[in-house]
């Protein structure tokens, strides 16, 4: 019984541990970090393999996503007459929830897992030690302009999500179902606030893009370095996000919706 | 991976594309435009019953939009609501003195909106001034309520 009390709390302390762990990591990396044009070069890269090559994923599943929305919305509006709220729907919808939030889960599947596997390899094969040898800081060089390079990645990837989303609404409201476009748009603009809906859609994606790489980069960086514990990692960086993003959109949106 | 060059030429199309999404978003989807605030003026209008009026309810004059309601809130010394109306500047100086606002309701269940009729008065509105003739919202349940006990008393 007092085995498993102490395990238990040793447990905790573990968590504790981590958590610890991660907030010095996430301040040594970024702390400092050099702003020569070399580090800009590494920061380049790293949007390039997290933000670009994301884009194609981002912009299917925005068309479809937008593409449902105005399908399902059209079948139950129309019952109403209210068909012309299509457009007010469609946007609302993705500009809200559903541009953050996918665009998020969709990020920490094709980029997280990505991000965690490359530094648990990295930290396996000794490579981050060899660079410590040499004088270079791993957390400088590798991880910091990861880091940086998600949080500017995810917000834009999002607002790129939102416009395909409402183009691919349009294509199956209007192009199709034969809403009529005029009142599309005019009831999209009389619904849709920029402060409100836009920027606040985007506020909420900067906070999913800070989680979603803060997880990633730690579990690459903290993993046990064998190739089960790179596996680990990888899910655990999938679950954990995917958890994070839920939860905190719930928050964020009981603070920013809850009163319109 | 690929070539510096390359990746660097992709990066800023991704940024370019961002950019653009922002734009749209700004635009088209949430209707932004520069210089709404600008070239307005204000004008008040105290009703004794607002109904289901909203702050960015539409201001109309013979249908057509002129203006927001820019706040709502209460009189404390007459307990009415004080509306305070954001016209186009294009109309100040041109709308009489005794122009009446009515709040109406676009179609059956639809928003709240004020409806302004232009009066004939010489003297012209201009910002601050107060709109007298006002009609507060018709409540359907009132109404119903009201019919109801009319016809039980027959």
């Amino acid at each position: 019984m007092l085995d498993l009390l102490a395990g238990l709390g040793r447990k905790q302390l573990d968590i504790l541990a981590a958590l610890g762990r991660s907030g010095i990591f996430i301040f040594q990396s970024l702390v400092g970090w050099p702003k020569s044009t070399e580090a800009l070069s590494l920061w380049v890269r790293q949007v390039y393999s997290i933000g670009v090559l994301s884009l194609i994923i981002i912009v299917v599943s925005g068309l479809f996503i937008g593409m449902v929305l105005a399908l399902q919305g059209y079948t139950i509006l129309v019952d109403f007459g209210a068909e012309q709220a299509l457009g007010q729907m469609v946007a609302l919808s993705l500009t809200r929830e559903l541009a953050p939030v996918v665009a998020a889960l969709l990020f920490a599947g094709r980029a997280g897992s990505a991000l965690t596997a490359e530094i648990g390899l990295m930290k396996a094969t000794e490579q981050l030690s060899s660079m410590e040898m040499i004088g270079v800081d791993p957390l400088k060089r590798i991880v910091a302009p990861r880091l940086l390079a998600g949080f500017f990645a995810l917000p834009l990837l999002t607002l790129v999500f939102a416009m395909v989303g409402v183009g691919g609404g349009w294509l199956v409201g209007v192009d199709w179902l034969g809403v009529d476009g005029g009142a599309f748009w005019s009831n999209m603009q009389s619904a849709v606030g920029f402060q409100q809906d836009v920027i606040n859609g985007v506020i909420k994606s900067l906070v999913f893009a800070l989680a979603v790489t803060w997880i990633a980069v730690f579990q690459g960086y903290d993993l046990v370095p064998t190739s089960e514990g790179i596996s680990r990692a990888t899910t655990k960086t999938v679950v954990y996000s995917s958890l994070v993003i839920l939860g905190l959109d719930f928050i964020l949106t009981a603070l920013m919706f809850s009163n319109i | 991976m690929p070539k510096q060059r390359w990746v660097e030429i992709s990066v800023g199309g991704f940024m370019l594309l961002g950019i653009l999404a922002l734009v749209f978003m700004a635009l088209k989807v949430s209707g932004l435009t520069m210089n709404a605030d600008r070239n307005s003026f204000q004008v008040e209008a105290y009703f004794g019953d607002i109904g289901g009026l909203k702050p960015r309810s539409k201001v109309t004059l013979a249908g057509v939009t002129v203006g927001r309601v820019a706040a709502i809130e209460l009189d404390e010394e007459w307990f009415e609501a004080r509306v305070v109306l954001e016209m186009n500047s294009s109309l100040q100086g041109k709308l009489s003195k005794d122009t009446a606002a009515a709040i109406q309701t676009a179609g059956l269940l639809g928003d709240n909106y004020i409806s302004l009729t232009p009066g004939i008065e010489d003297e012209m509105l201009g910002p601050g001034d107060t709109l007298r003739d006002t009609q507060s919202a018709l409540i359907l349940e009132q109404l119903i309520n009201q019919f109801i006990t009319n016809s039980s008393r027959d």
